[in-house]
């Protein structure tokens, strides 16, 4: 990739999403050579690796298939990472399950609060805790940035990891160690692909984005960076005016 | 339901989108959608063949990972919503290119077949058909079959099917080896249609890649440009091309005038006029000089567009394309594009695939109702009489008489079919 410093090795978490493939694709199109993909369907990981060999004569990819919310499996992983001395540790994964759906049925709230919140700060601690140097970066977004009435339960775990990563960078400071939030705005993956296409990013430029994010190091990254600004607005409005909006 | 239009942004259809996403489970949401359903690529197609109103689209942009590169053979296998930009991309700089492309990057292979789309060297490569080694097929039986070649009926009604056998998951093309993604290309101007023909068959031999432009706006027409190239052996360090600027919304009023049309054509002409010596060019824009504008179909406003591409017999072609231009030039409708190619003598493959031997000629022109109703009317005369046909991918109003006529594989076609599967091509032009 021209002008883009990418990972000699890296591992990535959630390696199946539409997001990270893309990230991984331009870091093997601009020579990372080690790559080491785990996620929790053995078939999907195999695909994704599969392409990215074919991508280039130049990159080892491995794969690890588990339960990624399950605590013993993600402490029984981060071994394989840390012996790795990965330059990037990438947490990718995350679902966006329907507001509606989960108000009716808790055991669905309870998954997307798992899934997309507990997960992703367990993989980050554990790795944060196993490595001494490199960027650990986590996949948050702008809806954890305030709650509101359409998609808060997903916000909120998106909330969490924010917390999270924060406590991690006051952590780390100092050290050879990073910590990185990355925000995307809405995107063009499988995740929005019921979406209206006209509002969604691209998943390449996003992806570049996040990629040169990783690269510098950003403790907050807004992707595309024109969602810094949307959101300092909104996180600035006063209550009674913001709840009277249909957002 | 959610509304998606074609390229030409004719009219927006509602669908019910189903986004495959991964080869295993892609055979099984393909064998459970509950009304007819269709693949969807990138909607590259003008007309009404990717649209299925009221139905289910299978949209295969998640199908999008290579799965195996042979760099011996170059065989390259991967899934059916991988782009030609993204296959370019990345094997380019390794030696390898698509060995046949249409004049966009931004479709996907599955699209691609179903279209047998021919490119700038059809007269020494044919259609890209001609490349394919293996297709996988799904049927909304939920059967999934790998298609071995030509000698497979399947595999030829497949090829150039429009989406119409099956959904093809993954495919594997024989790709082209090259020194890198560097062309050596000139431009020649021709004064009129005999000086297009003899520099046509000058090239034959000599060029791999040939397309002509023609300025369809000024009196005594027929004048234009032709571009020729081949693959470069020498290849210069140099950094890729520039940013692709986009149309970022449909502007209320066609920009496409009558006015607009004249100064583009011949600004078009005093640039690349000056332009006329063999230089080296990077693929993208010699392959791709309009993905340069981004979303350039939004330029046609809020109505849309249509292209109107036959293919003529080469035994007295002259005729009827020079015709066609005179029709143009009176009905006023002017055409942004006016693109001719002398195609090759290779066969299609496929049983309903376009290419054929022959001159190709396609025209853009923005959607004024009855005026280009009946200006279509009257070009369609001028193919028919001469033996010709028009392309299923950029149509969206040829007569079902016109189609039959020119198409005599569809009665083999037609057993092929999937019962399941249905467009609003296919309901206009075969009746289900
Ligand atoms: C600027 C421009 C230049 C072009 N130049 C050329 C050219 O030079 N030569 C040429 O031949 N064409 C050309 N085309 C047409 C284009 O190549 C075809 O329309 C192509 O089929 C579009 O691919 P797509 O992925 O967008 O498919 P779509 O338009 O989305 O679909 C096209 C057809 O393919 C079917 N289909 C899509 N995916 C699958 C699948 N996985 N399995 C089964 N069926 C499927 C659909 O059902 C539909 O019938 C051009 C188009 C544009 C916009
Ligand atoms: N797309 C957007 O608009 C957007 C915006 C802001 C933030 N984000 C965030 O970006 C990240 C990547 O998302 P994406 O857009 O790339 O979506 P995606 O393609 O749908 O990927 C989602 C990923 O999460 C995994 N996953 C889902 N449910 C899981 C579960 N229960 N257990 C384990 N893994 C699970 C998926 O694995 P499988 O492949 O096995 O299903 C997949 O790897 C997510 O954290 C998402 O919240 C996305």
């Amino acid at each position: 990739m021209a002008g883009v410093l990418v990972p000699r090795r890296a591992v990535v978490i959630g390696a199946t999403s539409g997001m990270a493939e893309a990230v991984m694709r331009l870091w093997v199109s601009g020579g990372t050579g080690r790559l080491h993909l785990v996620g929790r369907s053995r078939e999907r990981l195999e695909a994704v690796a599969g392409d990215l060999a074919a991508r280039s004569d130049a990159v080892e990819v491995t794969i690890h298939a588990c339960d990624l919310t399950d605590p013993a499996a993600i402490s029984a992983a981060v071994g394989e990472v840390s012996a790795l001395d990965p330059d990037v540790v990438l947490i990718a994964h995350g679902a966006m399950y329907e507001q509606a759906d989960m108000q009716e049925d808790l055991a669905l709230a309870d998954q997307q609060l798992r899934v997309t919140g507990v997960s992703p700060v367990l993989w980050a601690e554990a790795c944060v805790d196993a490595l001494d140097r490199g960027v650990v970066a986590v996949i948050g977004s702008v809806a954890g940035d305030r709650g509101r009435r359409k998609n808060y339960l997903y916000g909120s775990s998106k909330g969490m990891v924010e917390r999270a990563v924060e406590g991690m960078q006051h952590r780390v400071h100092g050290s050879r160690q990073r910590v990185v939030l990355i925000k995307p705005g809405p995107t063009a993956t499988p995740m929005t692909a019921a979406l209206d296409p006209g509002g969604l990013a691209d998943v390449d430029e996003v992806a570049r984005s996040i990629a040169v994010g990783i690269a510098k190091g950003a403790p907050v990254l807004y992707v595309p960076g024109q969602w810094r600004a949307i959101m300092a607005v909104i996180r600035s409005m006063p209550r009674p005016v913001f709840n009277r909006l249909d957002l | 339901m959610t509304a998606v239009t074609a390229w030409g942004n004719l009219a927006p259809a509602e669908h019910s989108i189903v986004a495959l996403r991964d080869r295993d489970s892609a055979p099984g949401l393909v064998a459970s959608a509950e009304r007819p359903g269709l693949a969807t690529g990138l909607m590259r197609s003008y007309g009404d063949e990717p649209l299925n109103t009221g139905g289910v689209a299978w949209d295969m942009r998640g199908l999008s990972r290579l799965i195996a590169f042979d760099s011996e053979t170059g065989d390259l296998t991967c899934e059916a919503g991988v782009t030609i930009a993204d296959i370019q991309r990345t094997f380019a700089p390794r030696g390898w290119m698509m060995p046949v492309t249409p004049g966009t990057k931004h479709v996907t292979v599955g699209g691609a077949i179903a279209n047998d789309v021919h490119g700038k060297n059809h007269h020494v490569a044919g259609s890209l058909g001609n490349h394919v080694v293996a297709l996988t097929l799904a049927r909304t039986d939920g059967t999934v079959t790998t298609l071995d070649g030509p000698s497979d009926p399947m595999f030829r009604a497949t090829v150039g099917g429009m989406g119409l056998t099956g959904v093809i998951l993954q495919a594997t093309i024989r790709m082209h080896r090259v020194a890198g993604p560097w062309m050596s290309a000139e431009d020649v101007v021709f004064g009129d249609l005999d000086e297009f023909f003899s520099v046509s068959a000058e090239s034959r031999d000599t060029y791999d890649y040939s397309v002509a432009w023609v300025d369809i706006t000024t009196h005594g027409g027929g004048r234009g440009i032709f571009t020729r190239g081949n693959n470069a052996v020498e290849q210069p360090p140099a950094p890729p091309p520039g940013r692709v600027v986009t149309m970022p919304f449909t502007p209320p009023l066609s920009l496409v005038n009558s006015l607009s049309l004249r100064v583009f054509n011949r600004g078009y002409f005093a640039l690349k006029r000056s332009l006329a010596r063999e230089a080296l060019v990077h693929y993208d824009p010699f392959f791709y000089p309009l993905d340069g504008i981004g979303r350039w179909d939004r330029m046609y406003g809020p109505r849309g567009f249509h292209q109107y591409q036959c293919v003529v017999p080469s035994a007295g072609a002259r005729e009827p394309v020079s015709e066609m231009l005179k029709q143009i030039r009176v009905s006023g409708l002017g055409s942004f594009l006016g693109v001719l190619k002398v195609m090759g003598d290779e066969p299609p493959i496929g049983t309903m695939s376009f290419p054929r031997e022959g001159v190709t000629f396609a025209l853009d022109f923005p959607e004024r109702g009855d005026a280009t109703a009946a200006l279509f009317v009257r070009l369609d005369a001028i193919v028919s009489e001469a033996g010709g046909r028009l392309y299923a991918a950029k149509d969206a109003r040829m007569p079902k008489e016109m189609f039959e006529a020119g198409y005599p594989g569809l009665d083999e076609f037609v057993a092929y079919r999937d019962p399941g599967i249905s467009s609003e091509m296919s309901r206009r032009l075969m009746g289900e």
